[in-house]
């Protein structure tokens, strides 16, 4: 069950209470430590490092981490603050000082309201899960049109693919501005038969994330829908 | 529990039971996971002539708030029969029974989850019995387990549940209808197998502390099966056919940060 | 509990679709979902049957009781019907007692039956007056991703196809087949920027204008309609809807 981590990985589905390895080595996400050993916390791929092992889990809500971009939907306005649903159990505060703009004291609402669809960072997770998002850094923004769908979080990484290979594809074959929250929230705009057709191959990606060959697969379909309208 | 009718022999002459397996024997017991669309995670067991479903939603907003942990996640159950389930239709709505068994499930689960990773929030589960031929519970906390794990709750481990009991005087495992009815004691078991913990257990009925020992070795041993069986159904999920154990996930570090 | 927070932009993209007369599945306008029908699924009940439409899974089952008839009806069963939407199947139910969408479902479809004449009630009297079989219809959702009307109704006729009445176990006699007369269909549509769309997906469903199901037996009649939400519909389209209940009802009578 365990195997030695001399090998590359060897993309083992393990599940909660599996024993990974007996190791001093750091143990990473989706895994826990006991007594000198490590074992899984989660359903997911073993995955081993120099340094630590850890498992990327198949499924899960998204839990927020420092440094992620995500795309969130503002559901409350107050005075000084938005707050913003990321697709986790935790809405997040989003401050008047952490947007581009210079917002006085009670005229949040001019500058984005309830429904508004937003990219932003994750600044900081503390110990009991409360969240600062921040919209100051380039490229971050309010989004206008285009859609949204959401996907498991744990297939974001398959969306996006190996050196972004995956959803430069994407955006190449259906001509789409797309952008990937790694809270599963994916936002595209582009032609209306384009984002169906984004849409289309994305929900093939969710459903076929754990299968080779997937960027072929959703390559080919793309250019047999090409025709269709547009 | 009662005495059975004359005319049931619930252990033959070859030490048989009504359904002609050996006291030692457990049911069929098949479990599929992932099979429902809308829940973040689901299993569905058959366990002899038992169907139960369940299926997870959280870790999510913590409803009814005033039941919010500052510290935890919550992990709510709700266990309920479905009318149709039993040969006497059963009113709709939970009765006493199920409010007792949602409340031993939550606990028995509460134990292996890591709460603590999200504090103020819930971990809804919910067990929905199709078809009911004894021992409930047991495969209510057997597939509350693999839906737990399916929708990426992180847990110390499985929780594996079976029974025992007593039946013509003899030890038995996982009572059958008529061996409930007309048992002599039931003993439902959860087990946590890498630990080697008990989380859930109850017996009623008349039983020696031999018996009750013995009782509680079957159904550990039982458990551990179990165990194996809620492995596997997780692993088949994400199998491809023909593809074994090897998947085309890229590796967490690759595509962390990216997004644009 | 149970918004769903990306809804906004979901109405706009059904929009932009139904401009361009496409669904987003991809579906036509008058087209149904991939429908399975599993029977005898529950043993412990006299008749069941699982229907999958779509991504909404139910399961009915039906179960027959001894009991009393009703005074103004004294040779004739009882027919009740009841729908459990529980929590399991969506974020958007909540536990507790039945609220007005589950009894509203429930009702429809007892209309369905009832008016159809999918089962012969007089059939089910075991003395005139006193003692009759009492039959349950127990809709149960497991997973649901719009029109449970549909769903439920289309389980309710296959479960009824292949139930027996259980008249040994309760000393009545030989066990005998359900006495089904008629198989009443229904369709369920939803008015979205003035278009009819049938069979609505949970996503429709949340940004119709209106919606309305029509129930038809064999023979072309009609026996149950219930218009829902607060939209509305012309003359015409109503009657539209009732050329699709027909043509459309045969099609799932078939495939029973």
């Amino acid at each position: 069950m365990p195997t030695s981590d001399s090998k590359e990985n060897t993309r083992e589905i393990v599940v909660p209470g599996d024993l990974l390895a007996i190791s001093s080595k750091r143990s990473g996400p989706g895994t826990y430590s006991e007594g000198g050993k490590i074992f899984a916390s989660q359903l997911g791929i073993k995955t081993v490092r120099p340094d630590s092992i850890s498992v990327v889990p198949l499924a899960g809500r998204y839990v927020p981490v420092t440094g992620d971009l995500v795309v969130g939907k503002i559901i409350d306005v107050g005075a000084s603050n938005w707050l913003v649903d990321i697709n986790s159990p935790y809405p997040s505060p989003l401050h008047v000082n952490e947007v581009p703009w210079r917002v006085e004291f009670g005229e949040t609402r001019k500058f984005m309201q309830v429904g508004d669809i937003v990219l932003l960072k994750i600044v900081a997770v503390d110990e009991l899960k409360r969240i600062s998002v921040s919209m100051q850094d380039h490229g971050l923004r309010k989004l206008t049109g285009g859609m949204v769908i959401e996907v498991s979080p744990s297939k974001v990484p398959r969306v996006i693919g190996k050196n972004g290979s995956m959803i430069q594809m994407l955006k190449n074959e259906t001509a789409c501005r797309i952008y990937v929250g790694q809270n599963g929230r994916i936002w595209i705009d582009g032609e209306l038969d384009n984002i169906v057709r984004a849409v289309q191959a994305i929900k093939m990606i969710e459903d076929e994330a754990h299968n080779l060959g997937l960027t072929e697969k959703v390559k080919e379909f793309l250019e047999k829908n090409s025709n269709k309208g547009a | 529990m009662g005495g059975a009718p004359t005319d049931l022999k619930l252990i033959d002459e070859n030490g048989l039971r009504i359904d002609g397996r050996r006291p030692d024997e457990m049911r069929p017991l098949k479990i599929e996971a992932g099979v429902l669309k809308r829940a973040d995670g689901s299993a569905y067991v058959e366990w002899g002539l038992n169907k139960v479903m369940a299926a997870v939603y959280g870790p999510r907003e913590c409803h009814p708030r005033h039941l919010q942990n500052p510290d935890r996640a919550l992990v709510q159950c709700r266990y309920n029969m479905a009318s149709f389930s039993v040969d006497d239709r059963k009113r709709p709505g939970p009765d006493r029974r199920s409010h007792e068994i949602s409340k031993i499930t939550s606990e028995a689960l509460t134990h292996v989850v890591f709460t603590e990773y999200f504090p103020r929030t819930s971990i809804d589960v919910y067990i929905e019995v199709l078809q009911a031929n004894a021992g409930t519970r047991c495969a209510g906390l057997t597939a509350a387990s693999v839906a737990l794990a399916d929708a990426g709750v992180p847990m110390r481990d499985l929780v594996a549940s079976c029974a025992a009991g007593k039946v013509a005087d003899t030890m038995v495992l996982d009572l059958g209808k008529e061996e409930d009815n007309f048992g002599q004691a039931d003993i439902p078991v959860g087990y946590v197998p890498r630990a080697g913990e008990i989380v859930l257990l109850q017996m009623d009925g008349d039983l020696t502390n031999e018996e009750f020992d013995k009782g509680l070795h079957m159904a550990v041993e039982a458990c551990k099966k179990v165990y194996e069986i809620q492995r596997d159904a997780l692993r088949r999920r994400y199998t491809a056919k023909g593809a074994a154990t090897e998947t085309a996930m890229p590796s967490e570090t690759d595509v962390r940060k990216e997004a644009v | 509990m149970g918004k769903d927070v990306v809804a906004d932009l979901k109405r706009d993209y059904i929009s932009k679709l139904l401009a361009k007369g496409a669904r987003a599945d991809g579906r036509q306008l008058d087209e149904l979902r991939p429908l399975t029908i599993e029977t005898n699924f529950i043993g412990s009940a006299e008749g069941s049957a699982r229907v999958t439409l779509g991504e909404t899974q139910v399961v009915v089952g039906v179960k027959l009781i001894l009991g009393a008839p009703f005074p103004d009806t004294p040779n004739t069963g009882v027919l009740t019907t009841n729908a459990e939407l529980i929590p399991m199947a969506s974020d958007t139910f909540e536990s507790g007692p039945p609220d007005q969408e589950s009894i509203e479902v429930a009702r429809v479809i007892d209309r369905g039956i009832r008016e159809g004449h999918a089962v012969d009630m007089t059939k089910l009297c075991i003395e005139p007056g006193k003692e009759v079989w009492i039959m349950f219809v127990d809709v149960h959702v497991l997973d649901y991703d719009g029109n449970l009307f549909d769903a439920a109704n289309i389980a309710a006729n296959a479960a009824f196809k292949t139930a027996i009445v259980p008249a040994k176990r309760a000393g009545k006699g030989e066990d005998y087949p359900l006495p089904v007369l008629h198989q009443p269909i229904s369709i369920t549509v939803v008015k979205i920027d003035g278009k009819i769309l049938l069979d609505p997906t949970h996503d429709e469903e949340r940004v119709a204008d209106a919606r309305l199901t029509v129930a038809t037996i064999e023979t072309g009649n009609l026996c149950a309609m219930q218009k829902g939400l607060a939209g509305a519909f012309t003359l015409e389209e109503v009657s539209k809807v009732v050329d699709m209940s027909k043509r459309i009802g045969a099609e799932i009578r078939s495939k029973l």
